[in-house]
């Protein structure tokens, strides 16, 4: 979102709780991947980047694109996942000015927070009842792709609600936000299901969301000779 | 597939999508701002302050061809998350863990 949308206060509490996630992301993930996964997270980065920019239309004169936070989620794990997509969004911003630089926090917020959370507990609720699979998990991780655009769209009308600067109609604001955002959660899940299937297909090893379902997917040290 | 194979295989095709499919991309407003101007709450948006930046909109000013500028906006995008990718590999590798290079 550009800058001007949302008041002082509201950008500036999403500042500081963006700035408290990320420093507990921090803390939690120091050291903690072994030289197989860590640089998964920097690829996964990089991939979400790339995807991001591809926008895809919805509806007569719309586009979407991917947010990226459930396949982060899934793939690297919930921690670092809130790593990835504040570097992404980040970058987005300050370098490239997609998003306004007022309103990072909430875009952080809305796309590398609300959508992980979410994505992280609708995959995990939905890895407890269904079959162990490959299958599941990629069924899994397409509904909580879904879920987590939606969500990602709520919290920005609970932002708009909080501090909104223009005068509006909260209902039809909630109804027309929401509502296209389905429609792209459609395209996020698209993309989340093709990415993390075609990584289980080659390296189940490296799906962290997978690892406990998949049993013989022990993290394999490869020799990088063996190409 | 190796770790390497991944990787390279996932850096290249990153590239590809920034920096040729992203030229054929829809150019419609995203979801967002399509609401927010249908609903009239963008007429309290302001550009950013760094809206006229060399590389605003993943274009690279002064390139004139629009796919070359596209193109290199994308390959740049990818290098810069490249590099901080890298730094967050840094970050959370454990020194301990087996080098497997």
């Amino acid at each position: 979102m550009p800058d001007g949308l949302i008041n002082a206060p509201v950008s500036i509490g999403a500042g500081v709780l963006v700035a408290g996630a990320v420093a507990v992301s921090l803390k939690k993930t120091k050291g903690s991947l072994d030289s197989q996964m860590a640089p998964m997270a920097g690829l996964v980065a990089v991939f979400i980047f790339a995807a991001q920019m591809i926008n895809f239309p919805v509806a007569a004169g719309t586009s979407g694109h991917l947010m990226g936070g459930a396949l982060a989620a899934i793939l690297v794990g919930p921690w670092v996942a809130v790593l990835v997509m504040t570097v992404v969004v980040g970058i987005q911003a300050l370098v490239f000015a997609d998003g306004g630089l007022s309103a990072l926090g909430l875009n952080i917020l809305n796309m590398g927070i609300v959508t992980v959370v979410v994505g992280t507990l609708v995959f995990a609720g939905l890895m407890k009842i269904l079959s162990k699979t490959k299958a599941s998990i990629v069924a899994a991780s397409a509904i909580a792709a879904f879920v987590s655009v939606a969500a990602s769209a709520f919290s920005f009308v609970i932002e708009y609600y909080l501090g909104g600067n223009a005068t509006y109609n909260p209902v039809t604001v909630l109804i027309s936000v929401v509502g296209v955002h389905l429609l792209i959660g459609i395209g996020e899940a698209i993309i989340t299901a093709l990415t993390v299937s075609a990584i289980l297909a080659t390296r189940a090893d490296l799906v962290e969301g997978a690892r406990k379902f998949l049993p013989g997917q022990k993290l394999i040290i490869r020799d990088s000779s063996v190409v | 597939m190796s770790n390497k194979k991944l990787i390279i295989i996932g850096l290249l095709l990153s590239l590809v999508v920034a920096g040729f499919l992203s030229f054929y991309a829809s150019s419609n407003p995203d979801g967002l701002e399509k609401v927010t101007a249908d609903q009239g709450l963008d007429i309290t948006a302001v550009d950013s302050a760094n809206s006229d930046s060399a590389l605003a909109d993943y274009g690279v000013t002064g390139v004139e061809n629009e796919r070359a500028s596209a193109f290199l906006g994308g390959v740049i995008g990818v290098a810069i998350t490249g590099v901080a990718g890298a730094g967050l590999y840094f970050w959370l590798r454990n020194p301990k863990s087996a080098d497997t290079k």
